[in-house]
């Protein structure tokens, strides 16, 4: 249990990994390239799609991030099962 | 040098054809026969001496594995320029089409991304 809050920890503790889960709370679920554009084009970030894929791979281990095949597609989509219970001791 | 041609894999020909003159709303502008399959190329209404966009068969399986591994990760194959973007995609969902991006704003650009029939994903953007 704590070594998974250690990797949801390290997975929300970079700013470009959240912007996606940003985006992604926003829509439930985007295409890679959807994800990529919006990062590069709305956030102005200089990003590769290497890049993205393994921030998405960071996300997927600590099981914020699912990818699904919709289709012909695969969408990526956001998962906030793993936050539910992270910090509900210190709080309650 | 000029573009007078690009080309996109198109699964079945005859289906392209109607899909992009029919629902698109882009003109033939050749059908000719060579061998097994046919030189279509089609071009905008409004620019008929413009770029001819050919209808190419994907009957080679490295084309088929490039437009799906692109489809797969949702990735369009070219793109395409529309006057009003929220007129055309209001168009197109009534035709039927299905997108995989609705219209987005991206800066000075907004951008939607559609599923041809064909195999491909087609962006469209009003700058």
């Amino acid at each position: 249990m704590n070594r998974d809050k250690d990797v949801i920890f390290k997975a929300l503790g970079d700013s470009t990994r959240r912007l996606i889960l940003d985006e992604l709370s926003e829509r439930n679920e985007l295409t890679l390239y959807e994800l990529t554009v919006r990062l590069i084009m709305k956030h102005d970030l200089s990003i590769s799609r290497q890049a993205i894929a393994k921030h998405l791979s960071v996300l997927e281990d600590a099981g914020l991030v699912i990818s699904k095949r919709r289709g012909k597609y695969r969408v990526i989509i956001f998962n906030n099962e793993p936050l539910k219970n992270l910090l509900k001791g210190w709080i309650e | 040098m000029k573009i007078i041609v690009t080309s996109i894999f198109v699964e079945d020909q005859d289906k392209a054809l109607e899909f992009y003159s029919e629902t698109l709303g882009f003109v033939k502008k050749h059908d000719v026969p060579t061998g097994e399959f046919r030189w279509i190329t089609l071009v905008s209404p409004e620019e008929q001496k413009g770029t001819e966009l050919l209808l190419e068969p994907n009957n080679h399986p490295a084309a088929k594995e490039y437009q799906e591994k692109l489809f797969a990760e949702g990735i369009p194959v070219t793109m395409f320029g529309v006057a009003d973007i929220h007129a055309e995609y209001k168009r197109l969902i009534d035709k039927g089409v299905k997108f995989t991006m609705e219209p987005t704003k991206m800066g000075d650009l907004t951008i939607a991304v559609f599923d041809d029939t064909c195999g491909n994903l087609i962006q469209i953007m009003q700058e």
